[in-house]
C-alpha cells in the first residue's frame, strides 16, 4: 500500500515505564524492514494503565487498539495484519467501547490520549481553542460569570470556587507598587501543577497528553482577569511533562496562539514554565509563590489571599491545572453544559485516578456522585494482589484511611467532608489486607516531619514527635498515656498550623487508629515494652 | 549612603574552591538566567542539571551576582530536596517511598535496594556507580512500586530482581 498508516503508541510517562519506548522503535523498525509506510504517532495515555504499552492503529472503520504489547510481540502484529485491524491475542478493538472507558464522561481528558500532544493542528481539529475563541469575543466580566455559572471548584483538593477567585482577581487593582517600572506585569496567572500527592497523576497525564487545553484554561484566565503573564509551576520529578509543555508552548507561540497578539485580537499573553525542586509544601499555594519568587517555599500568612497580593505582590489567580484545563470546555459549550453533570455543590467531572494495589488502574473521569466501592470493583477490577481490599486512602497523603464500611460515600465533596476524609486531587489508593495502619500513620508523621516548611512548630517539630509517640505506642510503653498524648499533638498541630500540610496530617493517623485500632496494639518485634 | 566596593571581583574569590569546568557552569547558568523575575531556582537548576549537584564555591557566586547573601542562598539550596550539596555518583536512583507504590511493595523493595547497595538513603556506592534517594511521588501510581534513574528514566512494577537488574546495567555502562 503507498499510503501510510497512523499507528499511535503512548509517550506518556507511566506508559514509558512499562516500555512504550521499545515498543515505539520495534514498530518502526519491522515496518522498515517490511517495506510498509508506517506514520508512528506519539500520543498521551487513554488512561487504561494495565493495557499499556497500547498500540492503537487507525483503520478505515475506526481506531483498533492491542494490549498489552511486548517486543515480542510486534512481528507477530505485522503478520496478523494489524495495519487493517487483523485478529491477535492483544486486539482490543476500539477503546471507545472498552468497558473500563466506555462509562467514563470524559469531559477535560476528552483529547488525552487521542491527540499528538505536539501538534496545535491536531488541537484545533479535535475541538481545541474553540473556547478560547468565544472568550476573546466576551467581555472580561462575562467570562468569570461563566466560570462562576459552572460550578467549577479548584481541583487542587481545596475545592474553592474558581470563578469568585477569578472574580477577586478582576475586581482588583491592577496599578503596580511605587517601585515597579511600568513595563512589569500587573496581575499574574499562576497554574500550580507541583503535583505532589501520592496516588494521582491527573495533572501529569493532561500535562503530556494535551497540553494545549490547559494553555487555553490558562489563557483564557488571562483574558477573564486582564493578567498578560502566567507561569506553570511544575514539579522537577516530571521530566516528561516539562517536555510537553516547552514543546506545546513553542508551537502555540509560533501559531500564534501565544505572545503579543493572542490570535490577532490585540490581547497580550505569555506563558512560561517553572521547574519546583521537589518540596512537596510548595503544591500549598502561597509556598509556590515564593518559590517561584526564587525563595524558599515557606507558607505565607493568608490574609492578603493571593488574588489580592500574590506572586511578586501582585493580584494572582493561581489554580490547579486540571481547575484551568476544566475551563475551555466551559467557554466552549456553556457553564450549564458542564454544570449538569455532578450534585449537591460538586459540579461537573472529577478525573478521578485509580492508584495502588487495584488491578485496573488508571484515569477515570466521572460526574460527581460515583461510589467508592464502584470506582474500586467496576473500574477498578478488585486488588491487583488478589486479596481482599482492606483499606483506601483517598487524597493523598493527608487523606483519611478510610475502610470497608466507607466504601458506600460518594464521591463529593461534602460527603467526604462528613465522613472525615477530603476528596482532594481525585487520587484513590487501594491497599490489600497485607497493610499495617499502624506503619501507615507513622509514615504519615514522618512524611510531614521530611516536608515541613518549617514555619509553624506544630508542623515542624509535632511531626517528629508524632513518629516518636507511635512509636512507644508500638512497643507497648504506657499505651494509654501515649494515646492520650498522640490526641492532643493531633489537636495541636490540626489548629496550630498555618497550611494543610500539619493542618491534615492527624486525618491519616487519626482514621487509622479509629477504623483499624487492631494494628496499633503493641508490636511483637517492639523493642522494650 | 554611597556603596562601598567592598567585594573582591567574582574570579578571585572562587578560583579556589570551583574548578574551571564548574566555574564556567555556574557563570552559563547566572548569563543564562540571571535576568528573570525570581532567577535563583532557575540558576541553580542550569547548575545541578551540568555538574549533577550544588558545590559550596557555586552559591558564593551566585550570591554574588544576585545581590544577596550566602545564607539566602544556601538557604534555598537546603530547603529543596532536588538540590544536593554533596557530588553524586555515577547514577542517581531515586525510589519513590509515597504510599500507592507502598501498597505494592515499595517498603520490600527499599529494604532490599539499601541492602543490595549497600548504603542508606543519600549515599553512594564505594565504586562511585549509584547514589540512592528518596522521592515522595513520581506520578507513576498506577503501575508501582517506581524508580526513576537518572534525568527521566522512569521504571514500572520495580521487583527486587529487577532493581538488581537495573544497578547491574547502570554499573556496566559506567558513564
Amino acid at each position: 500500500m503507498n499510503t501510510s498508516v497512523r499507528v499511535h503508541v503512548s509517550c506518556d510517562a507511566s506508559a514509558l515505564a512499562l516500555g512504550a519506548g521499545a515498543i515505539a522503535q520495534a514498530i518502526v523498525a519491522e515496518a522498515d524492514a517490511r517495506g510498509v509506510a508506517v506514520e508512528l504517532v506519539r500520543t498521551g495515555t487513554r488512561g487504561l494503565l494495565w493495557l499499556e504499552p497500547l498500540v492503537e492503529v487507525v483503520t478505515p472503520v475506526g481506531r483498533v487498539a492491542y494490549g498489552p504489547v511486548t517486543v515480542a510481540d510486534v512481528r507477530a502484529l505485522f503478520d496478523a495484519d494489524f495495519l487493517r485491524g487483523g485478529a491477535h491475542a492483544s486486539r482490543l478493538g476500539a477503546i471507545e467501547q472498552h468497558p473500563f472507558f466506555a462509562r467514563q464522561q470524559r469531559l477535560t481528558f476528552a483529547r488525552v490520549g487521542l491527540v499528538d500532544p505536539r501538534s496545535v493542528e491536531d488541537y484545533v481539529a479535535h475541538g481545541g481553542y474553540r473556547g478560547l475563541r468565544n472568550a476573546l469575543a466576551m467581555e472580561s466580566s462575562d467570562i468569570v460569570q461563566a466560570v462562576i455559572d459552572s460550578g467549577l471548584r479548584g481541583r487542587g483538593g481545596a475545592a474553592f470556587p474558581t470563578g469568585i477567585k477569578w472574580k477577586t482577581v478582576h475586581d482588583a487593582a491592577a496599578s503596580p507598587p511605587p517601585s515597579a517600572t511600568g513595563s512589569e506585569p500587573s496581575k499574574y496567572i499562576v497554574c500550580n501543577a507541583d503535583e505532589g500527592d501520592s496516588g494521582t497523576f491527573s495533572d501529569r497525564m493532561l500535562m503530556e497528553g494535551d497540553p494545549f487545553c490547559l494553555i487555553e484554561g490558562m489563557t483564557i484566565a488571562g483574558l477573564a482577569v486582564g493578567a498578560e503573564q502566567g507561569y506553570i509551576y511544575l514539579r522537577s520529578e516530571y521530566p516528561h511533562a516539562h517536555r510537553a509543555l516547552e514543546a506545546a508552548l513553542a508551537n502555540a507561540r509560533a501559531a500564534g496562539w501565544l505572545g503579543a497578539d493572542v490570535h490577532g485580537s490585540g490581547r497580550r499573553f505569555e506563558l512560561e514554565v517553572r521547574l519546583g525542586a521537589g518540596a512537596y509544601i510548595c503544591g500549598e499555594e502561597t509556598s509556590l509563590l515564593d518559590s517561584l519568587e526564587g525563595k524558599r517555599g515557606q507558607v505565607r500568612f493568608k490574609p492578603p489571599l493571593p488574588a489580592i497580593k500574590g506572586l511578586f505582590g501582585r493580584p494572582t489567580v493561581i489554580n490547579n491545572v486540571i481547575s484551568f484545563a476544566s475551563v475551555p470546555i466551559i467557554l466552549e459549550r456553556g457553564a450549564t453544559y458542564y454544570r449538569d453533570y455532578g450534585v449537591g455543590r460538586s459540579r461537573g467531572t472529577l478525573p478521578i485516578q485509580l492508584a495502588g494495589n487495584l488491578k485496573y488502574t488508571g484515569l477515570v473521569e466521572l460526574a460527581f456522585g460515583v461510589s467508592l466501592r464502584e470506582l474500586l470493583y467496576d473500574y477498578g477490577g478488585g486488588s491487583y494482589s488478589g486479596r481482599p481490599i482492606r483499606a483506601v486512602q483517598v487524597g493523598g497523603p493527608l487523606g483519611a484511611y478510610l475502610p470497608e464500611s466507607q466504601f458506600d460515600t460518594p464521591l463529593d465533596y461534602e460527603a467526604f467532608s462528613a465522613v472525615g476524609a477530603m476528596l482532594g486531587h481525585g487520587g484513590i489508593v487501594a491497599f490489600d489486607d497485607t497493610v499495617d495502619l499502624f506503619e501507615q500513620a507513622r509514615y504519615a508523621m514522618e512524611f510531614c516531619a521530611v516536608e515541613s516548611c518549617g514555619k509553624c512548630t506544630p508542623c515542624r517539630i509535632g511531626s517528629t514527635r508524632g513518629v516518636e509517640v507511635l512509636d512507644r505506642i508500638g512497643a507497648g510503653i504506657e499505651r494509654a498515656k501515649n494515646l492520650a498524648l498522640l490526641d492532643d499533638l493531633c489537636e495541636t498541630m490540626r489548629h496550630g498550623s498555618l497550611c494543610a500540610l500539619g493542618g491534615l496530617t492527624p486525618d491519616p493517623v487519626v482514621s487509622a487508629l479509629k477504623h483499624f485500632p487492631e494494628d496499633f496494639a503493641a508490636r511483637t518485634a517492639g523493642a522494650g515494652g | 549612603m554611597q556603596s562601598l566596593p567592598l567585594k573582591p571581583p567574582r574570579s578571585r574569590i572562587h578560583a579556589a574552591d570551583l574548578s574551571a569546568d564548574e566555574f564556567a557552569a555556574v557563570e552559563a547558568a547566572l548569563g543564562a538566567h540571571r535576568g528573570r523575575p525570581g532567577a535563583l531556582l532557575p540558576i541553580l537548576h542550569a547548575i545541578q542539571d551540568v555538574l549533577g549537584w550544588i558545590p559550596p564555591g557555586a552559591v558564593a557566586l551566585v550570591a554574588q551576582d544576585l545581590n544577596q547573601t550566602r545564607a539566602e542562598v544556601h538557604g534555598v539550596v537546603s530547603f529543596y530536596h532536588h538540590f544536593r550539596s554533596t557530588r553524586p555518583g555515577r547514577h542517581v536512583v531515586r525510589l519513590c517511598r509515597a504510599e500507592a507504590c507502598q501498597a505494592l511493595g515499595a517498603r520490600a523493595l527499599e529494604a532490599h535496594a539499601k541492602r543490595a547497595l549497600g548504603i542508606d538513603f543519600h549515599q553512594t556506592t564505594a565504586d562511585g556507580a549509584i547514589t540512592l534517594e528518596p522521592v515522595y511521588c513520581l506520578g507513576n501510581c498506577g503501575c508501582g512500586p517506581s524508580l526513576l534513574v537518572d534525568a527521566d528514566e522512569l521504571h514500572a512494577r520495580v521487583t527486587p530482581d529487577a532493581f538488581d537488574a537495573l544497578v547491574r546495567r547502570a554499573r556496566g555502562n559506567g558513564a
